[in-house]
C-alpha cells in the first residue's frame, strides 16, 4: 500500500519506476492495474550430466555446496530443485561432462500505469529460492529518476538482495509488539547494510509511545503516521490504495519523499541533490 | 502424533495470534516457531530458554589481498554478483566454493558461516522450539527443517499428541520446509484483494507438496464480497472454510498485554478461536497415519 501509494503520488513529478520485489506474493498489480507491456521467464541453470563423458569421479558430488548431485554406484543423480546455478560443477568438472540446462522458475513482467513504469516478478508455486527473480526485476532499473522497490516481510537473503543498492529504506510498522519486534530486525539490517532508512507507523492507534520511543532512541524519523481505519482497509480490501481512495493523502507522501530527499542531501554533506 | 502448521502466504493475517491461542488451548503438543526470520511467537509465550544451538549453515567466501593477483577470475565466474573490485560481498555470497577453487594463486578461502541461533524452551503451554536467523542469511529452510525435527524428538520423547507451527509468510524456502510432512496447513486469509491473490498461492504449494488445508478468514467483516468470493475459490478448490472471524480490536490488545487471545479473554472472538481449534484437532485425528 505505501510502495503504491508513494508511486502513484509522485509520478507526475518524478520519473517513477515501481519493482514488485515481493516475488513469492507480487500485490502491487492489483492496487496499480499497469498495462502489462511484456513479461520473461526466470530461469536458472543447472547440470545435465554427459553419461558418454562421465566416469563418476564424484567430484561433482564433492563440489557441490547444496547437495544437489549424488554420484551413487556409478550413477550421477540431480536435484535440480536443490541447485543454485552456481555453475562450480560443470566448470571444474574433469572431463568436462557436465553441460548446464535452464530451467523455469518464474517470470518477471513490465508495464506501465500512465507515466510510472512498473516492474513485477512472481516465483512460481513449489519453486524455493526467490533471488534469481528479484535480480531479474532490479535489472528492469533504470537509474534514472525514482525507483520505488517494493520488498518482502523479513530479513532474510531475498529481502536484502531487494534493498541492496538503494539509497534509503523505508520500514514500514505496526504500533503492536509484534511491529515493534520485526522493526528492530529490520533497522539491524539495514544497519548492517549501510542504508539510511525511516519509519512509517501504519495501523496507527490510540497508544503509538512503544514504537515512538524506539525510534527516538535509535535516531529514526517517523516520516509519516497512517491510522488505523475501516475506510482505508475496506478501500485497501477492494484494491484501492490509499491515494487513490484518500487524495488529500498525496501531498502528504509528496512531503514523505521531499523530507527523504532533504535527509540524504544532509547526509552526502549538501554535495548532491 | 500430528502437526498443523499455520500458515499465509501474505504476512499480517494473524497467523502468530492464532496459533499462540492454539497454544494455549491444546492439550500434550509441541510448539515450533518456523518464522525463523522474524519469530514472534514468544511474545505471547514467553519461554525460558533451556537449550541454545549455533546453527552454522554453509560457507563465505573471503578473498586475502595480499596473495590476490587481480586477475579477476573470481569476478567472471560468480553468478551471483558477490564480487566486487576483488573483494567479497559476504551478504551476496552463496557459499558455491567455485571462486576458491578456481582462484589460480589460491586466494580464496571458504570460511564456515555462523548463521543463526535455535532454541529449546520451556513455555507455560508446554516445550517450544524456536530460532532466530541472522540478517541476510540463507538456508532458513535448513534451519526450520532443523527446529520441526527436534520437535518431533520432544513430542516422540514425552508422548504429546500434537506438533503446533507458527509458519513464515510467503511460498518459498522457509514455507516449503515448514509444511513439508505436515499432516494439516491451517491458511490464515483476509478479505482482501492481496489476500485473496495470495491464498491462491499458498493454497498453490500446499496441494503441489500435498498437504491438505483448511481455510481461516480474519477480519471477515471488512469485506463481506472478498469473503463471499473466498469461499466460493474454496468451494471450486475443495478446501473446507473452517472458520470465519471478524475484525476485533481484542487481537491487538492481546498482542499488547503479550497473552494469546483465549487467555486475554473468555468471550466473543476467543470462542470462535476456541472452536477453529477444535475443528483443526478433529481434522489432524482423522487423517490417519
Amino acid at each position: 500500500m505505501v510502495s503504491t501509494s508513494l508511486a502513484l503520488s509522485l509520478k507526475d513529478r518524478e520519473r517513477m519506476q515501481l519493482f514488485d520485489c515481493d516475488v513469492e506474493e507480487p500485490d502491487d498489480h492489483l492496487l496499480l492495474n499497469p498495462v502489462v507491456a511484456g513479461s520473461e521467464a526466470v530461469t536458472i541453470r543447472f547440470p545435465e550430466i554427459d553419461e558418454d563423458k562421465c566416469t563418476s569421479c564424484g567430484k561433482c558430488a564433492e563440489i557441490c555446496a547444496y547437495h544437489a548431485i549424488a554420484v551413487i554406484a556409478q550413477q550421477v543423480l540431480v536435484f535440480p530443485n536443490l541447485c543454485h546455478g552456481c555453475g562450480a560443477c560443470s566448470y571444474l568438472c574433469p572431463e568436462k561432462a557436465i553441460n548446464e540446462k535452464e530451467r523455469e522458475i518464474g517470470i518477471v513482467r513490465w508495464g506501465h500505469l500512465d507515466n510510472l513504469r512498473f516492474v513485477d516478478g512472481k516465483l512460481n508455486v513449489g519453486e524455493a529460492m526467490p533471488t534469481p527473480v528479484i535480480r531479474k526485476v532490479k535489472q528492469g532499473a533504470h537509474y534514472n529518476g525514482v525507483s520505488v522497490i517494493d520488498v518482502a516481510p523479513g530479513t532474510s537473503c531475498p529481502v536484502v538482495q531487494s534493498i541492496k543498492g538503494s539509497d534509503f529504506c523505508l520500514l514500514v510498522t505496526e504500533p503492536t509488539p509484534f511491529g515493534l519486534n520485526d522493526l528492530i530486525l529490520a533497522v539491524e539490517m539495514v544497519k548492517e547494510l549501510g542504508i539510511p532508512s525511516g519509519v512509517i507507523i501504519n495501523r496507527a492507534g490510540i497508544d503509538n509511545s512503544q514504537v515512538e520511543a524506539y525510534c527516538r532512541e535509535e535516531g529514526l524519523p517517523i516520516l509519516l503516521t497512517i491510522p488505523l481505519k475501516g475506510e482505508i482497509a475496506r478501500f485497501y480490501s477492494r484494491g484501492i490504495t490509499l491515494v487513490e481512495g484518500l487524495p488529500q493523502w498525496k501531498e502528504r507522501f509528496i512531503a514523505l519523499f521531499e523530507q527523504i530527499e532533504e535527509l540524504l542531501y544532509e547526509r552526502s554533506g549538501g554535495l548532491e541533490r | 502424533m500430528k502437526e498443523v502448521v499455520v500458515l499465509s502466504g501474505k504476512g499480517g493475517t494473524g497467523k502468530t495470534s492464532i496459533a499462540g491461542s492454539f497454544a494455549a488451548l491444546a492439550k500434550n503438543k509441541v510448539l515450533v516457531d518456523c518464522d525463523v526470520d522474524a519469530p514472534d511467537l514468544h511474545l505471547l509465550l514467553q519461554p525460558a530458554i533451556q537449550e541454545e544451538h549455533e546453527f552454522w549453515s554453509g560457507q563465505t567466501a573471503s578473498i586475502d589481498p595480499s596473495k590476490c593477483t587481480q586477475c579477476g577470475l573470481c569476478q567472471e565466474l560468480c553468478r551471483f554478483g558477490a564480487i566486487k573490485e576483488f573483494t567479497i560481498d559476504p551478504k551476496s555470497c552463496e557459499g558455491c566454493g567455485l571462486c576458491s577453487r578456481a582462484c589460480p594463486a589460491e586466494a580464496v578461502t571458504m570460511k564456515d558461516n555462523l548463521a543463526g541461533r535455535w532454541y529449546v524452551s520451556n513455555t507455560r503451554h508446554g516445550p517450544m522450539v524456536h530460532a532466530r536467523l541472522g540478517s541476510a542469511q540463507e538456508n532458513s529452510g535448513k534451519l526450520v527443517a532443523v527446529l520441526r525435527k527436534r520437535a518431533r524428538e520432544i513430542a516422540e520423547r514425552e508422548k504429546l499428541d500434537y506438533i503446533i507451527g507458527d509458519g513464515p509468510p510467503g511460498i518459498g524456502c522457509p514455507v516449503i520446509s515448514s509444511l513439508s510432512g505436515a499432516n494439516l496447513a491451517l491458511v490464515v486469509t483476509e478479505p482482501t484483494l492481496s489476500g485473496i491473490h495470495d491464498l491462491e498461492r499458498i493454497i498453490g504449494v500446499c496441494r503441489h507438496f500435498g498437504i491438505p488445508a483448511l481455510v481461516c478468514i480474519n477480519k471477515f467483516d471488512v469485506n463481506r464480497e472478498n469473503t463471499s468470493a473466498i469461499e466460493n475459490q474454496c468451494l471450486e478448490w475443495g478446501v473446507e472454510v473452517a472458520a470465519r472471524i471478524p475484525f476485533d480490536s481484542s487481537f491487538t490488545e492481546a498482542i499488547i498485554c503479550g497473552l494469546p487471545l483465549v487467555e486475554f479473554m473468555k468471550s466473543g472472538v476467543s470462542c470462535q478461536i476456541s472452536s477453529l481449534w477444535e475443528q483443526v484437532k478433529k481434522k489432524l485425528d482423522a487423517n490417519n497415519g
